[in-house]
């Protein structure tokens, strides 16, 4: 069955996730991977900025704040 | 000597860590990336000396940025490593510790930020965590100090099980299963602090906070300085200081060749702590009742909002804005820091990933960003021709900012990476570690800035005496006065600039200028080239070939900027 693939800009603030794929190069898989961001991870959106501003998620506790371009490359399968 | 390595995620506390065990103080704030460069020093390890390294943060030993690549450096060198952990967020934190046990290096780990663990819901079994890693376990409070006495105890017990090699994939799974066997979360409501956290990084509520911080910071600078000109220092000054002035000049002559550099001009036969600019006259006010209170005020203000963890946010915030400049949020720290002196500000570019960022915000640092001790002689002098002159000199500085990042952005080749940051918790300021921050700053400007002070006041009026600066005024008379519409004299003014801002725009005050020359003169002296200290800084962080491409644009704007001011006021 083909589903239509979720990413981080396409979830509603508050709602969760998991974290299905990172669809980078290495190096951006490296550093989101660094901050706790794996494929598996429990995830929320806490908030989006106007204009194509940065994303803040919550993971294991911990907020982040990823730029547009890469929360467009982060897939998840939300609740 | 053995060494001992402080390693572990950014924002976890080493920096407090360091200055327990070794007393030696080490700025410590609530964001990722305070630590730029490492830190020695030395602790007691049973009847020896060991030199302890404070290593700026890692995530990881796979290295994702030049502060990591840094890290890795300083492992090889290390024979103990003390593993700072964040006690809060094991499922990350970890990943960094089993890499540590991997490579056979003794280790020992402290599980700091302890007490927040309790108040978050989070139960840590520490006894099976040690279990499970072979290695001593210690959970520490680094801004208390608690449970520092058992960690250094434990140092000499650290340990290396020589954990299997495993894959990246491998490691986060086994950090999975460690963090469900030790630890238990327990369900509890959102605290203020939280929901505040939540709002800081919203769109209209963000916007509304960063505004009202803004303004609670600015109007808590003007009132703390304002307050300690106003009842301390200008008191001090006049009762005090010019009596004995007074008694000392007709002693020295009354005028002549050391007068002249110690005392300086009699205004109406009087002291002018800000016109007479002899050694002992301007050369202390200067420094001591103008720029002091502002370092004082600015730094406190700054650490206030360093250490409650604020300044991420406006990162967050600032993101889409900065990235027309051709920079991303996070540059907003080192701005910021900026305003207090360039020189830190243009070091701590190296939080930013890449080279052609660090270009852009150190040269935006360097000509838009007025630092502490200039802003302080601004409101000062310029201030009492009126407010809006204040605000004309600070809204062009901020316009050749947008202006010109927006023009680097343009031109500099190669793109800007993307904000991808770690947002610390809100936390109320430890007090001891903010006024140990505010105190090693303000002695910095006292050990650092007062020496070049006082030097630079002896240089112009020595140059003054023997009429050296009327030659270089005649020489320099066409742009000065053509273009700028400033007196010729004006021109030692810039030249005294590359050595201190603040004695500059001091050597504003004799020259009776009308307020729309005041604006002109220091908006050139904010822009025109950097003093030596932040030169010498850029020149070292980002080579010489970037330092003549800064300075030119340096000279290019000012004149420009200059110019147009003159033909407008």
């Amino acid at each position: 069955m083909e589903k239509k693939l979720t990413t981080l800009l396409q979830m509603a603030k508050g709602q969760r996730g998991t974290v299905l794929q990172l669809k980078g190069g290495r190096g951006l898989v490296n550093r989101l991977n660094a901050l706790g961001i794996i494929p598996g991870k429990k995830i929320t959106k806490v908030s989006a900025m106007l204009m194509r501003g940065p994303v803040t998620v919550e993971v294991d506790r911990i907020q982040i704040a990823i730029g547009f371009g890469m929360a467009r490359k982060i897939f998840v399968n939300p609740e | 000597m053995a060494s001992i390595l402080l390693m572990g995620n950014p924002n976890v506390g080493k920096s407090a860590v360091f200055s327990r065990l070794t007393g030696v103080k080490a700025f410590v704030s609530n964001y990722p990336g305070t630590t730029i460069s490492y830190t020695r020093g030395q602790m007691r390890l049973g009847g020896d000396t060991a030199e302890v390294i404070d290593v700026p943060g890692t995530y990881t030993l796979e290295p994702t940025s030049k502060a990591e690549e840094i890290a890795l450096e300083m492992l090889e060198g290390g024979d103990i490593v003390v593993n700072v952990v964040n006690a809060t967020n094991l499922e990350r934190n970890l990943y960094l510790t089993l890499q540590l046990l991997e490579r056979g290096i003794p280790v020992v780990v402290a599980l700091n930020i302890w007490d927040d663990t309790e108040h978050l819901g989070i139960d840590i079994d520490v006894d099976k965590l040690r279990q499970r890693l072979g290695v001593p376990i210690i959970p520490t409070v680094a801004v208390t100090g608690q449970g520092i006495k058992e960690l250094v105890e434990a140092i000499p017990r650290a340990a290396s099980p020589h954990l299997p090699t495993i894959n990246s994939s491998q490691r986060w799974a086994k950090v999975g299963k460690i963090v469900e066997e030790v630890q238990r979360i327990h369900h509890r409501h959102h605290t203020w602090r939280e929901r505040l956290a939540d709002a800081s990084v919203r769109p209209i509520t963000g916007g509304i906070i960063a505004v009202l911080v803004l303004a609670a910071a600015l109007v808590l600078v003007r009132f703390i300085s304002e307050g300690l000109i106003n009842y301390a220092l200008d008191p001090l000054f006049n009762n005090f200081w010019a009596p004995v002035l007074l008694k000392l000049s007709p002693l020295m002559g009354g005028e002549g060749f050391l007068h002249n550099i110690v005392i300086g001009q009699l205004v109406g036969g009087e002291i002018n702590f800000v016109e007479s600019f002899g050694l002992l006259t301007s050369g202390l006010y200067v420094p001591f009742a103008m720029v002091l209170p502002y370092i004082i005020s600015f730094y406190f203000v700054l650490g206030l909002m360093e250490d409650t963890g604020y300044l991420p946010r406006l990162a967050v915030l600032m993101d889409t804005v900065m990235h027309r400049l051709g920079l991303h949020g996070y540059a907003i720290i080192p701005t910021l820091l900026g305003l207090g002196c360039n020189v830190p500000a243009v070091l701590s570019t190296r939080i930013l990933e890449s080279k052609r960022e660090r270009f852009i915000t150190s040269t935006l640092i360097s000509i838009a960003v007025p630092c502490a001790a200039l802003q302080a002689m601004i409101i000062g002098l310029v201030g009492e021709q009126g407010i809006q002159y204040v605000i004309m000199v600070y809204g062009t500085l901020f316009l050749v900012w947008i202006i010109l990042g927006f023009i680097l952005n343009r031109t500099v080749r190669g793109f800007s990476p993307e904000l991808l940051i770690e947002i610390p918790p809100y936390r109320l300021p430890p007090w001891r570690t903010l006024f140990q921050k505010l105190w090693m700053r303000t002695y910095g400007f006292l050990v650092e800035a007062i020496p070049i002070i006082l030097g630079a006041v002896a240089v112009i009026n020595i140059l003054y005496y023997f009429g050296v600066s009327d030659a270089v005024a005649n020489f320099t008379a066409p742009v000065i006065t053509g273009m700028l519409g400033l007196p010729k004299e004006a021109v030692s003014v810039i030249a005294i600039g590359f050595l201190r801002k603040d004695v500059a725009l001091g050597m504003l005050a004799p020259l009776a200028l009308t307020s729309g020359q005041l604006v002109v003169g220091s908006v050139v002296l904010a822009m025109f080239f950097p003093c030596i200290a932040t030169f010498v800084v850029f020149l070292r962080e980002l080579g010489v070939l970037n330092m003549l491409k800064a300075a030119g644009i340096m000279l290019a704007s000012a004149l420009i900027v200059g110019g147009i001011l003159n033909l407008i006021l």
